[in-house]
């Protein structure tokens, strides 16, 4: 029944992304509709699969580092994204792709840094979480203060689109990238769903896991890799688009408990279909301009996030 | 089934073995308890023997295999623990907690099926506890979640049970509820346990056998009334007692320190 509701859901998120927007495009025409087709749907859809990235991404995180605060932009990721992009527009690099691909490997070399830092707590190879949430933050703040460096001495052009790029934004989207994540976030996604036990057992602490028969070691590093690349794929393609890997964890679990094998999906479905209607708000609220995406989240999701809070306290 | 053969371990970067040709061989229908005074190697003991630790000399094996060879999943099939801490993060039920002891026998994709769902309400009858399979689990006390975590490692259906102080903060119906639990599951379904405990009377009246360890060194092994001697008790646990015997098991009782070394 919440499954069908939540399918539904994201249905509707989808259906409003495409119908409506800044122009006003009549219902008859809607199928033969070149901005339907060329730049809503493919607007909709990789809002729908960002957001669900992100979504899972926080789910998991949230379970391996076991804090409910952990948000997948905790790991330095959008840090590093951001400085790579920033370093793309400051030097004047061309082609649709090159901010996405200098984003993306930004977002890999903080994951490294982080990754290598996680070791150095852990016994014997195994990555320490807590170590990860603070080298995540430590990088995420360098990675972030040169970013600002470099976006202080730029001239006024770069400085707007370095920033409308680092609050997020889908506008860029085309089936061209949409392909590309599509086919890229199975694989992530399929390693974090077979991680669902594992995770379910480790919210018993870490040696408990292992004694109901989890490869601790492993599902940690395999988690904290596929949710690291989750996110990197959300920050190169669409910025920074923070709340939804904080928020829509806990609302999933609100109905579906933690239990990851439900927990995950639903955080998916969530995810993306909240991504694709904070889009369309973002796209319609002020039209003919645009307000980043990353500030429609942010402004719909603190207010959940108390709403949370206080229902966290009271259970 | 269990096996640890003159293992010596060292903690790296510490100043002295935690332990020291310790020795230990746990069967079905046998109750092994292990004692000593803080920090004698007693829970080391059972990071080896589970093959969380690797031994610096001696082996550690597990029915003929060496404990760390052993895929966790598998050595989850055979052996529960109940260890002394648990840090459990989200808010569940009873019966969802007592339901992640069957995750060892759950396939990748698989669902939980009927015989999951029926060895769990055995385990909680097993430990009187099928009354509270739908609370969660922060309202239970702490006699009540203990029991609910032994019921979880019976719920893997072990063939070796492992419990790491079990009766800390218990009151003395439930810890004499728990010893009595363990002794029924020794000799109604054959497995054996090996324990952990601070309470030297109860493990006395209740186990088979006893290792008393001091400074990670075994002082005595075998029967209760070998080890627990007046002599050996005073002498590991730096206090003055008065040994009795109940059902011919030694029973020690401290005594008060004399006024002038009191002062």
């Amino acid at each position: 029944m919440r499954w069908t509701l939540l399918v539904v859901v994201a249905v509707l998120a989808l259906i409003a992304s495409v119908v409506l927007g800044p122009a006003a495009v009549p219902l008859s025409e809607l199928l033969r509709s070149d901005i339907v087709w060329n730049l809503r749907a493919p607007r909709a859809l990789l809002a729908f699969l960002v957001g669900g990235s992100l979504g899972v991404a926080g789910a998991g995180l949230q379970a391996l580092v076991r804090n409910p605060l952990a948000d997948p932009f905790l790991l330095g990721l959008s840090g590093g994204a951001g400085l790579g992009a920033v370093l793309a527009i400051a030097l004047h690099l061309s082609g649709p792709w090159a901010l996405p691909i200098a984003a993306f490997v930004g977002a890999l070399a903080a994951l490294a840094l982080v990754y290598r830092l996680g070791l150095i707590g852990g016994t014997g190879g195994a990555l320490d979480p807590r170590i990860l949430l603070l080298g995540g933050v430590a990088i995420g703040a360098f990675a972030a203060a040169i970013t600002t460096a470099i976006v202080a001495l730029a001239d006024a052009a770069e400085l707007r689109n370095a920033f409308l790029w680092l609050w997020g934004g889908l506008s860029g989207a085309s089936w061209d990238s949409v392909l590309l994540v599509a086919v890229y976030v199975p694989i992530p996604l399929a390693v974090l769903l077979a991680a669902s036990r594992p995770l379910d057992l480790l919210a018993l602490g870490e040696e408990s896991a292992g004694y109901l028969g989890a490869d601790v070691g492993a599902v940690k590093r395999r988690v904290y890799l596929a949710a690291s690349l989750l996110t990197a794929a959300a920050v190169a393609v669409s910025g920074v688009i923070g709340f939804v890997g904080l928020v829509v964890p806990h609302l999933a679990r609100l109905t579906w408990g933690h239990r990851h094998r439900a927990l995950l999906p639903a955080a998916f479905l969530g995810g993306g279909a909240l991504l694709a209607f904070a889009d369309t708000l973002a796209r319609t609220v002020v039209a003919p301009r645009e307000l980043p995406v990353g500030v429609v989240t942010a402004l719909i999701g603190v207010p959940v996030f108390a709403l949370l809070l206080r229902r966290w306290t009271i259970a | 089934m269990l096996r640890l053969d003159g293992v010596s371990y060292r903690y790296p970067g510490a100043s002295r073995d935690a332990l020291t040709d310790v020795s230990l061989s746990v069967g079905p229908r046998e109750f092994h308890a292990v004692l000593g005074p803080n920090g004698s190697g007693k829970t080391t003991l059972v990071r080896i023997a589970l093959g969380g630790l690797t031994p610096l000399v001696g082996r550690a094996d597990v029915i003929g295999r060496s404990a760390s060879s052993w895929p966790r999943q598998d050595l989850a099939r055979l052996v529960g623990v109940v260890p002394q801490r648990e840090d459990n993060l989200f808010p569940q039920r009873v019966r969802e907690t007592v339901l992640l002891g069957r995750y060892p026998h759950l396939t990748l994709w698989g669902g939980e099926r009927a015989e999951d769902r029926a060895a769990v309400d055995r385990a909680l009858a097993a430990c009187d506890a099928q009354h509270l399979a739908d609370r969660w689990l922060w309202t239970l006390s702490g006699g009540e979640y203990q029991r609910v975590r032994v019921a979880r490692a019976l719920a893997q259906e072990p063939k070796l049970l492992v419990l790491d102080e079990p009766g800390m903060s218990l009151d003395l119906k439930h810890e004499m509820g728990l010893f009595e639990l363990v002794r029924g599951l020794v000799e109604t379904s054959g497995m054996g346990v090996l324990m952990i405990t601070h309470d030297l009377n109860l493990a006395a009246r209740f186990a088979d056998s006893l290792l008393l360890l001091e400074g990670g060194r075994p002082v005595a092994t075998g029967a209760p009334a070998e080890v627990l001697t007046q002599q050996t008790v005073e002498k590991v646990f730096s206090w003055p007692v008065a040994m009795q015997t109940i059902d011919g098991r030694p029973q020690m009782i401290p005594l008060r320190q004399p006024k002038e070394s009191r002062a």
